[in-house]
């Protein structure tokens, strides 16, 4: 057992309410720059829908992540062989236009149009080339639905629904969405890290945070094209990839990363999960149905002796085991089971999890007649208005009892606040629902108080990076005082 | 004169510029270090350059390192007329592809806005050199066969001179081609641009990728040592806290 500690995330989809205002917190830090316009390190998707980079979830077109390659598994699109040969020209490298192209608008010429009988307009100049464009697309540009014909309907996971599940989907009274926001999983197998030919990402030992050196990516590109996810970016001004650092300079100093930290819905969650980094090759290469169980025993009970022991001799500091055992994510995906991965079957282990949207139907109707009437208030998770399919085929790898098991874990724990609060449900419904979903009154009580009530500190426990010390390992502190900081030594100036 | 210059002192600058620029570049100014790669703005013309122009200097440039390594066995490969001709014809195929390459890809960085705008003057001069090395190689191969062969008796010498500190330049000045002589003189300049230019990203070719594990992990401070180390207590502490 090789015991490390990972910082991991939790997003509550049912509280996001899809106000971008962790992407804006996010660019304002971290890619408000020349080359960088185009890239979200966080976004945030409308579901259905075909996100950003268009269609990023079909490997058969972007070929990233791994699979499975008899006992073990390989990089789709990248990897030793396969880097080295398409190094002069990467075939299955998204291009700009894949994503968007970014672009401003000349308010200049609102104050400085010469007058005239017309208003006088900002048009939008491209931030590439800097003429004037066409707006074709952004990053949010199917939001809440916005052409759905052309955006919603082309979604990934439809391909796992019959046609008369899709039709019945998009008819007008019943269609429905939910936000997506995505950031980078840092993974416990990264394809990134892998595919990278210069050696120049890696994840942190201390919190596994994965980074890329940008003294020694040498815009290879292979990252871009292994990450399933989409997101590790490459600058095309600076000629170096980019990617979420996790906010690690705030981690580090105690504060949770912008986007955790700005999230209107408090819909995120982060925590320490302790997992065996011996497991890691033979979990990633478990058939597809059982992935998502498989991945849930990589990690381990950070009440355990025996789990405490063998961290510590791995050097995992005590605070870090104590935040393990206050993490809420480790509530949420151990204990209370109620999030997911996206994407398992990529196979790099994400260490993002999502309590899936629960969006359940309160009516039906049928030859226009609007019918309230169903035996409970809230229909059966299986009349929910997404297809559990569907959610099978985002959370986990198509294992729809799974999702099924989730939905109805979450729809006791609404039953039983139901009960509480308004008491104008059947007890005798809501005491099989909760024994189905082998859930207590105490467990979804405080299933309802951390997904609610939550404190900033109940939802971000951080461990203390002790940075303090690990410097002074290498050097002597009062040598460096007032030389050393955050940032780049050198210029982050584009080469020759 | 102009010989001892161009012969002489030339090759001398370059590859002292080249030593001393690159391990600088290569160690105080990692950042700049990139292939700056322009395929995400724009991938398909990159393709139908790209390919040709690598694959072919690739090659060449092997072919062009054997020789001077190893003149005696080309010279006894060489020995059956079938086998030089072979030889030739795939060096010269290799060139064309190379040349072919450049070309598309100068096209493209004229006629595609968003490479136009990430083109920089040292690009220019990147372009050019490369142009020069090209056709004059290719010159040379084609009027003065068999390079294969000769190669031992003028050049190899000739470089080995250079790279033992002892310059004779009296092989290579009595050449009459003036193709080889632009050809090894823009050698030696390219070679000393090297560390202005993206040339750089040549000496960088990840290797290493081919026996490194997939997966790395670094730690910032690796406790599990510190823990079982009993060199800790050892070193210097520090003086003023
Ligand atoms: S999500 Fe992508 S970029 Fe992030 S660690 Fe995983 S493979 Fe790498
Ligand atoms: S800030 Fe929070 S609620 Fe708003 S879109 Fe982002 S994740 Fe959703």
């Amino acid at each position: 057992m090789d015991v490390r500690s990972q910082v991991s995330m939790v997003f509550h989809l049912d509280k996001c309410i899809g106000c971008h205002t962790c992407s804006i917190a996010c660019k304002n830090i971290w890619t408000d720059r020349k080359g960088a316009e185009y890239m979200w390190w966080n976004n945030v998707e409308t579901k259905p829908g075909t996100g950003y980079p268009t269609k990023w979830e079909d490997q058969e077109i972007y070929k990233g992540g791994w699979e499975k390659n008899g006992d073990s598994v390989s990089l789709k699109g990248a990897g030793k062989f396969k880097g080295l040969k398409n190094i002069f020209h990467n075939p299955h490298l998204p291009v700009l236009d894949d994503y968007y192209e970014p672009w401003t608008y000349k308010y200049q010429d609102l104050f400085t149009a010469p007058e005239g009988d017309d208003q006088p307009t900002a048009r939008p100049v491209s931030l590439v080339t800097g003429e004037h464009m066409d707006v074709q697309a952004g990053p949010n540009w199917d939001d809440d639905l916005g052409g759905s014909p052309d955006y919603a309907r082309q979604d990934y996971n439809l391909n796992q629904l019959s046609q008369a599940e899709q039709e019945a989907m998009f008819q007008l009274e019943r269609m429905t969405f939910f936000y997506l926001p995505r950031i980078c999983n840092h993974c416990l197998n990264p394809a990134c890290v892998a595919s990278c030919p210069s050696g120049a990402i890696y994840k942190r030992g201390e919190d596994g945070v994965v980074l890329i050196n940008q003294e020694r990516c040498r815009a290879w590109r292979m990252c871009v094209t292994a990450c399933p996810y989409k997101k590790s970016y490459y600058n095309w001004h600076t000629g170096k990839s980019e990617k979420c650092v996790l906010c690690y300079p705030r981690l580090e100093s105690g504060q949770a990363p912008a986007c955790f930290h700005s999230c209107v819905g408090r819909i995120r969650y982060l925590g320490v999960l302790l997992y065996d980094a011996d497991k890691i090759q033979k979990i990633a290469s478990v058939p597809e149905d059982q992935l998502v169980d498989a991945q849930m025993d990589i990690y381990l009970d950070p009440f355990d002796p025996e789990v405490i022991r063998k961290a510590q001799l791995n050097g995992i500091a005590d605070s870090t085991i104590e935040a393990a055992q206050k993490s809420p994510v480790y509530k949420f995906v151990k204990v209370w089971k109620l999030a997911l991965p996206l994407h398992p079957e990529f196979r790099t282990l994400p260490n993002l999890f999502y309590v899936p949207a629960l969006l359940p139907t309160m009516a039906t109707v049928s030859n226009g007649i609007y019918d309230s009437t169903s035996k409970s208030l809230w229909n059966d998770v299986s009349q929910n208005r997404l297809p559990m399919k569907y959610l099978a085929s985002l959370f986990t790898a198509g294992n729809t009892s799974k999702i099924v098991e989730v939905m109805k874990r979450l729809m006791a724990v609404r039953l039983h606040r139901r009960g509480v609060t308004v008491g104008d449900l059947n007890r005798n419904e809501i005491s099989s629902a909760m024994s189905e979903a082998q859930v207590d009154a105490e467990t979804a009580d405080a299933i309802f108080r951390l997904t609610s009530l939550a404190t900033f500190d109940e939802r971000f426990v951080i461990p203390p990076a002790h940075r303090e010390e690990s410097i002074e390992m290498l050097e002597n502190t009062g040598d460096v005082k007032g030389n050393t900081g955050f940032g780049f030594k050198e210029r982050p100036a584009r080469g020759l | 004169m102009i010989n001892y210059l161009l012969f002489i002192v030339l090759p001398y600058a370059a590859l002292t510029i080249f030593l001393i620029g690159s391990i600088y570049r290569y160690r105080s100014r990692g950042f700049s270090v990139s292939s700056i790669s322009s395929q995400f703005l724009e991938g398909r013309r990159l393709f139908w350059g790209s390919q040709p122009f690598h694959w072919g200097l690739f090659f060449l440039f092997f072919g062009h390192l054997i020789a001077f390594l190893f003149p005696r066995a080309v010279l006894a490969w060489n020995g059956q007329p079938v086998r030089l001709l072979i030889l030739e014809i795939t060096a010269f195929v290799f060139g064309l592809s190379a040349l072919l390459g450049l070309l598309l890809l100068v096209r493209r960085r004229l006629i595609t806005k968003r490479v136009k705008i990430v083109t920089s003057k040292m690009d220019i001069v990147v372009f050019v050199i490369l142009l020069v090395q090209i056709i004059s190689g290719l010159m040379v191969a084609y009027y003065s066969r068999w390079g294969s062969s000769w190669f031992a008796s003028f050049i190899t010498p000739y470089l080995r001179s250079i790279f033992v500190f002892d310059p004779q330049m009296d092989a290579i000045a009595s050449v009459t081609s003036v193709w080889l002589k632009v050809h090894v003189v823009s050698a030696f300049t390219l070679i000393g641009i090297i560390p202005f230019t993206r040339f750089m990203h040549f000496l960088v070719y990840p290797l290493d990728y081919t026996w490194r594990s997939y997966q790395q992990v670094i730690w910032n401070w690796n406790r599990r040592y510190i823990r079982t180390s009993r060199a800790h207590s050892e070193g210097h502490k520090s003086q003023n806290n």
